[in-house]
């Protein structure tokens, strides 16, 4: 680390070293004193720094988060009947919701894990962001598989406890291995979130001005005295928990994947699913990132934070996701056609040339070309574009769950049971209510934590500073 | 019978609490729950589940609010199934030979159309549950149709009309006793000259010899009958053919070429169990396969007899005279050379050959809708090959006093016209909905001073007439009746009237000699009347035993030919389409309206449910610019009619059927509002078929419900169907083991695992060659193992719950399509799919094979139906099944669960009867016998194309057919190694036709 410095802020953002490491990550005039300001201040001085955007944002998300609560009322009221699911396709709505939201959940974990095994610098001004989203998202991702239940109530069945009646889960089941996978890559994400998040708590509660906010971060800070003890063990935790945690980047949407792979069900039944799966959750996660973190950045004034050249390597990390993505629609369908399976041959040829056509079509000019401007540094680096590049991969990795899980399952093996399925009121203001509470949860974050890493930043400060 | 605690309190409490009004008629009827009478039930499910619809728009700032409560209150506790709080009262006095949990079978008969057939009730401490066929019995063999299966909805359908009613209100027997005698007191100076009754077709001895009586009493008065589903045709024909009205028998196991012009014997005869049987024991697998029988059709709308057919010509229906004509030239029974019609010279003329070279084993038999100079001509072509005496017997009628239907109907209301009604007693039937549309019924009946109607609900005809008794069903009251074939039966009650309902023979006996006796009586005097001897309680105890009373059937009569036409009927040739009618496949003709399990069940061919629709042909269709849903004028007669369509490939280019029965504006809440009215443009003088019909396109739509969208197999790799000839089945015995292309056992990387499947070993064998797509399978499945019924709007979500169903596909070109048909429940795989992917072991295997699924444990993550390659899984979406019902309640089969919502169930293989078999076996100390039960779909299949059993028991018929050649796995190339398999079907096409 020694040996490359980061370059200093009087130079052009031209020098990339081989893996990324910046050149320039903080803007020139940036002093340890003005990035606590400036990402403290949010926190702590609400009236100065909260914009009138942010109770904009809030009143929607609140909004569409009491729609979700009508909606889950609505639904453990009568059943999940409400939901356009029906049989053949008895998985709709909310499994695509809940395999998009864990993808989403990716990127968060990728970055603050795998690039600070890496030494990538650059993830400093957006892992706490990222990790938060993380956590949002796998919290909207973990109420669909139960909410999807024919009844809520008994989750619990899926778990591994001592039963009265000696019952077990049936752990051939990858909905089970779902339950881990996804269970335990929320209490890692959450706990290394946390422990990342104790030195920012500590100077918080110093620099409280009021004794409630004391109060609050001084609980949460866990006693934090910024001494060299407590650094040498946070820091030891802390790569330790990025070590735990890099595997279930990788694991989480693999076993996710199962769950389609390892039913017989052509369209679902194909091994390239898994690695296909992690390739395009990592891909939104990006995407989402970008959709949430641009407007902040430009709502809370982060530039001299978040520079360009993140924007520019978030931009190449997407088009290599959003090319491994379109790698696999073409493998997909290759390998339909050379296994000569019946079955499989006519699954992906009702996905692309059946009722739902219009949308697979739509699906490749969204997630295959769209990226493709990713090649260029201008739109990389211009806020406005990958915005919107970002925009329509999330919604196009949405629509490549629902042509995965809802067109394979219309056309099956009996062609007596074929039929369509279409969504209901209550699907659509279950997905929207969902991102209602995504929302709200950031907006939250925004408020009451310090939403860029107030501690590592300062590092880099020190650094940059010699 | 069985008196019962809990049932007479209910019946107190809904004497004390009459039935509520139906609330909101303009409302399909979705659920049961939604009969629960729960206000807020009703309310909440109203408007939820239509894809499309905009739920927002209902929304006003109370729902809102209470739905935000409901939310608030739910999150913290999650919605629950309530479960019912109920009390167990002990009998104070145990009824003899009834041991708790042990059902009891009685024999009884259902009539349909006049008709009886046998039946056995199961009945669990007094509550009758299910019905099934008395295999002593010749119209039925132990099988049924599916309208006796359902039959034990109707009696505990809580819409049934409760209470007499004067003018609509609310009266007693008593009142209507004495109101009915004053009326009478006056007929009696004019020797009952303005006294009429009508009934629809009457079998029954003790019915006749009431009415009888009755008219010795007042021989003026006049005793009417119709029906809409009428005989008269056949009538007609044999008085032409032979001058007298006599009953014509098919014998269709000895027969080798069967003809069937526009007759769908398999399903819509009289005699349709019994015949499907004889049918088919020509045509189902056998050890050595050495013949079978070979069907011709010519028909205009696709029934089951046509898509049973070896050989089937779509024709109009009218022009089928004239193919009759042509066919009966070519044998040399008529001189008359006969022109035109060149067209389908070729295929008449080979079907002339192969009935000729067939003497004395062919059939020629006609449907009910041609006119009577085609039956006659049937009647000649069976003469002239020998037919009749072998394959075609005749006898008297079992009907009493045979009449026109139509021509009884048209006298009286005559009479209704010029005001000589005094008082018209109309037992059963509905006459105001069923009439012919020119006889302007209601309007006439409003002439006549005194009017009774007796039916089973508050029906059209109820609703004009001056008193209504509300009519015993037949599970509740004493009668008797006769077969197709005359053997009488003594229907016998299973339980004491659930409402203030009476027999047609106590208001007739009540007219006769007031205050009247009880059925009971009536029924069992005029039996002891009719015996000689002095042995009458055995011979009625046997009677009552055995269902029928013995050598009851008919003797045979010999008849000769008198006259017979030579020559078709001039055709007024006049432009536009054929119009033909039809009683329709699950509702008849009307009277199935209120049964949810017919609505609900798709009706043969086109899988239709809770709807009629005109049936037009894909040609038709293309020219008018039509599809499946738009709703179109018939114009006939200058009546109209708007109908919505459906496009069905079969049907005759220029005709269109119309299947009557539906549009019904009195009824429950199961049928209100469903389909359309096809009466309004059946008239006297065109009863089945009607000419120069015009077709205009309206631009509405309807939404019409099926439960199979696709019936067309896109490759025959898929392996689902496997079909051939016979005579390929005879050149090359393995045809079908060849082309299945079946997993190697080697291809596993993993050592395979053997269970030994010591004990049982539970399997099915499904021969698609015997199967007829009759349905009575899934309904009988519906009434063994309580499945619930969903609604429409329910079904068109793609959540039809039935355990077994019949897919049908088509082969073939859209005009005359081939068809086949193959019921599919679950297959009890080994390797089973959908027992891997459950995440909390809800769905397992069990000692002997079966493919078990734990209600208790179920979580309802739906996994297993979206693995499973059959789609045999059935989920519990919303709370289908109907707790809060209280008259449902001792409906249900006690020995199967009823399923809340939340949880996937599927074919058990009838575990239930499994287990009851096994504990009588144990207890016994032996193995349970091959044969020894039944699984439900098996014991009502009227073919005999299911057969279940134990695998390990060689001498099982199940064990023998899973070694016959035909055998194979649906799908068995997914190595999911099914326990239920299917025989490939044969069909035996004249190979001069099949270029």
């Amino acid at each position: 680390m020694e040996n490359i410095k980061p370059n200093l802020a009087n130079e052009p953002a031209k020098e990339i070293s081989p893996l990324g490491y910046p050149t320039e990550l903080l803007a020139p005039q940036a002093t340890m004193e003005s990035v606590t300001e400036t990402i403290g201040s949010i926190v702590l001085k609400p009236k100065q720094r909260q914009p009138v955007h942010w109770f904009i944002v809030a009143g929607i998300a609140f909004t569409l988060l009491m729609l979700f609560f009508v909606s889950i009322g609505w639904l453990l009221h009568f059943g999940v009947g409400i939901w356009g699911i029906e049989i053949p396709v008895a998985w709709g709505f909310a499994i695509v919701n809940f395999v998009w939201w864990v993808g989403i959940g990716h990127a968060g974990t990728f970055i603050s894990a795998i690039l600070l095994l890496l030494h990538q610098k650059w993830r400093t001004a957006i892992n706490r962001f990222t990790e938060t989203m993380t956590l949002c998202a796998i919290s909207c991702a973990g109420l669909f598989p139960l909410l999807h239940l024919g009844r809520p109530w008994v989750f619990y069945w899926m778990a591994p406890y001592p039963d009265t009646m000696d019952l077990w889960p049936q752990f051939r089941s990858p909905l089970v291995w779902d339950m881990f996978a996804v269970g335990t890559y929320f209490l890692v994400s959450l706990i290394f979130w946390y422990s990342g998040l104790i030195p920012d708590l500590a100077t918080l509660r110093d620099r409280a001005p009021t004794r409630g906010k004391k109060l609050f971060y001084g609980f949460l800070a866990l006693g934090w005295r910024n001494s060299a003890v407590h650094w040498q063990r946070h820091q030891s935790a802390y790569l330790l928990l990025a070590g735990i945690a890099t595997p279930l980047v990788l694991s989480v949407h693999s076993v996710v994947g199962l769950d389609f792979a390892v039913a017989m069900v052509p369209g679902w039944h194909e091994t390239i699913i898994p690695p296909y799966f992690v390739a395009g959750a990592i891909y939104s996660g990006f995407a989402m990132m970008l959709n949430i973190m641009l407007p902040i950045r430009a709502l809370y004034g982060l530039h001299n934070v978040i520079t360009p050249r993140y924007l520019n390597n978030i931009g190449n990390v997407m088009l290599v996701l959003g090319n491994m993505v379109a790698y696999s629609y073409i493998m997909e369908m290759f390998m339909a056609w050379y296994s000569g399976d019946i079955f499989e041959q006519t699954a992906m040829a009702k996905r692309a040339f059946g009722p739902y056509g219009g949308l697979f079509w739509a699906l490749i000019v969204i997630n295959i070309l769209v990226p493709q401007f990713l090649w260029f540094k201008k739109v990389r680096t211009n806020p406005k574009l990958l915005f919107w590049v970002a925009l329509s991969a999330n919604v196009g990795m949405w629509v490549d769950h629902f042509l995965i899980i809802v067109t394979s399952l219309t056309r099956g093996f009996t062609p007596s049971m074929w039929r369509n399925y279409t969504p209901t009121f209550w699907d659509i203001a279950t997905m929207f209510g969902s991102v209602g509470l995504f929302l709200m949860l950031i907006v939250l974050f925004v408020r009451f934590l310090p939403l860029i890493s107030i501690s590592e930043t300062r590092e880099l400060v020190a650094e940059k500073n010699g | 019978m069985t008196d019962d605690l809990r049932l007479q309190k209910d019946l107190e409490r809904r004497k004390s609490n009459p039935q509520p009004a139906i609330r909101n008629p303009q409302s399909f009827w979705r659920s049961l729950e939604e009969l629960s009478g729960s206000e807020k039930f009703q309310k909440s499910l109203h408007r939820e589940f239509p894809p499309n619809a905009s739920e927002f728009g209902n929304f006003n700032r109370r729902n809102f609010l209470k739905i935000l409560g409901a939310t608030v209150a739910l999150a913290g506790l999650p919605a629950c199934t309530k479960q019912p709080l109920q009390k167990l009262v002990p009998y104070v006095h145990q009824p003899e030979e009834l041991v708790p949990g042990k059902p009891m079978h009685f024999a009884t008969a259902m009539t349909l159309g006049g008709f009886a057939t046998g039946l056995i009730a199961e009945s669990h401490e007094g509550h009758p549950t299910k019905l099934e066929g008395n295999p002593g019995h010749p119209a039925s063999l132990g099988a049924t149709n599916v309208f006796h299966q359902a039959a034990i909805l109707d009696l505990y359908d809580p819409d049934r009309s409760q209470a007499v009613l004067e003018n609509g209100d609310p009266a007693t027997w008593e009142e209507f006793v004495g109101a009915i005698h004053d009326a009478w007191q006056s007929q009696q100076s004019k020797n009952g000259g303005g006294l009429r009754i009508l009934t629809e077709t009457v079998t029954s001895p003790t019915l006749h010899f009431q009415i009888q009586q009755l008219l010795k009493k007042f021989p003026q008065a006049k005793w009417h009958q119709y029906e809409p589903v009428n005989r008269d045709n056949i009538r007609e024909g044999a008085k032409l053919a032979f001058g007298e009205s006599v009953e014509s028998h098919y014998h269709f196991d000895k027969a080798k070429i069967i003809l069937s012009l526009d007759s769908d014997f398999l399903y819509s005869h009289p005699n349709a169990v019994r015949y499907a049987n004889d049918f088919s024991e020509k045509r189902r697998a056998k050890f050595p396969q050495t013949e079978m029988n070979r069907l011709y059709a010519i028909e205009s709308t696709p029934t089951l007899t046509g898509a049973n057919a070896d050989h089937r010509l779509p024709v109009s229906s009218a022009e089928i005279e004239n193919l009759a004509f042509a066919l009966a030239e070519k044998l040399g029974a008529i001189s008359k050379p006969e022109s035109g019609n060149s067209k389908h010279q070729n295929w008449i003329s080979v079907v002339a050959d192969d009935l000729s070279q067939h003497r004395g084993a062919g059939i020629v038999i006609v449907g009910e809708n041609q006119p009577a100079r085609v039956h006659a001509l049937a009647h000649l072509l069976n003469h002239s090959l020998g037919n009749s005496g072998r394959t075609v017997t005749f006898t008297e009628s079992a009907q009493a006093n045979w009449a026109n239907q139509t021509e009884s109907l048209r006298e009286l209301v005559n009479d209704l016209r010029q005001n000589s009604v005094d008082v018209l007693v109309m037992l059963g039937g509905n006459p105001v909905f069923t009439a012919p549309a020119d006889f302007q019924f209601a309007k006439n009946l409003r002439k006549a001073k005194f009017t009774v109607h007796q039916a089973l609900h508050v029906n059209e005809t109820s609703k004009i007439c001056d008193w209504h008794i509300p009519e015993n069903h037949f599970l509740e009251s004493w009668s008797d009746a006769r077969a197709f074939d005359g053997t009488t039966s003594i229907v016998q009650p299973l339980i004491l009237p659930l409402y203030a309902g009476k027999s047609a023979h106590e208001i007739l006996d009540a007219m006769l000699s007031p205050p009247g006796r009880d059925d009971y009586e009536i029924v069992r005097e005029f039996w002891k009347s009719q015996n000689s001897g002095d042995g009458f309680e055995g011979s009625w105890h046997r009677a009552l035993h055995d269902g029928l009373i013995e050598s009851t059937s008919l003797p045979e009569k010999k008849v000769s030919l008198k006259q017979f036409p030579t020559d078709p009927e001039k055709q007024n040739s006049k432009s536009g389409i054929e119009i033909t009618f039809r009683s329709d496949p699950t509702i008849y003709d009307g009277r199935f309206m209120n049964n949810g399990w017919l609505q609900e069940l798709p009706k043969p061919i086109n899988k239709l449910t809770w709807d009629n629709a005109a049936l037009v042909s894909p040609s038709l269709a293309k020219r008018e610019n039509l599809s499946n849903g738009d709703v179109v004028e018939i114009e006939s007669e200058n009546r109209k009619l708007e109908i919505a369509i459906w496009v069905t490939p079969g049907q005759a280019e220029n005709s269109v059927a119309l299947p009557f029965g539906y549009g019904r504006k009195s009824i429950g809440r199961v049928g209100v509002r469903a389909g359309f009215n096809v009466y309004e443009l059946r008239t006297s003088s065109s009863p089945w078929i009607g000419n120069g019909a015009k077709l205009k396109k309206t631009g509405k739509t309807y939404q019409l419900v099926t439960t199979q969208i696709h019936h067309v197999i896109d490759s025959d790799e898929r392996q689902i169907i496997r079909e051939g000839t016979f005579d390929h089945f005879q050149k090359e015995p393995d045809f079908v083991a060849k082309d299945s292309a079946s997993p190697v056992e080697s291809d596993t990387l993993f050592e395979p695992k053997e269970f030994p499947y010591n004990g049982y070993k539970w399997g099915m064998v499904i021969d698609l060659s015997a199967c007829i797509g009759c349905n009575a399978c899934t309904i009988a499945c519906q009434a063994e193992n309580n499945i619930p019924v969903i609604g429409k709007e329910q079904v068109a979500a793609g959540r039809i719950m039935h355990w077994i169903r019949v897919d049908n596909y088509f082969r073939g070109p859209p005009e005359n399509p081939q068809t086949t048909f193959q019921p599919v429940p679950c297959m009890h795989c080994e390797n089973a799919p959908c027992e891997v992917v459950c995440p909390v072991g809800a769905t397992m295997h069990d000692s002997e094979g079966l493919n078990v699924q734990v209600y208790n444990r179920c979580i309802g993550t739906r996994y297993c139906s979206n693995n499973c390659p059959y789609k045999v899984r059935r989920f519990n979406f919303l709370q289908y099944a109907q707790y809060d019902v209280a008259s449902y309640r001792p409906m249900w089969n006690p020995d199967v669960t009823v399923r809340w919502r939340g949880v996937m169930e599927k074919c058990t293989y009838c575990l239930q009867r499994i287990s009851e078999a096994r504990i009588t076996a144990e207890n016994q100390n032996r193995r349970i016998r091959a044969g020894e039960f039944q699984t439900a779909c098996q014991q009502v299949c009227p073919t005999s194309a299911i057969v279940f059993g134990d695998l390990n028991a060689t001498d099982s018929r199940v064990a023998k057919l899973k070694t016959h050649e035909l055998n194979y796995l649906m799908l068995g190339q997914l190595n999911t190694r099914p326990r239920t398999s299917y025989l490939a079907k044969l069909r035996n096409p004249n190979p001069k036709l099949s270029s």
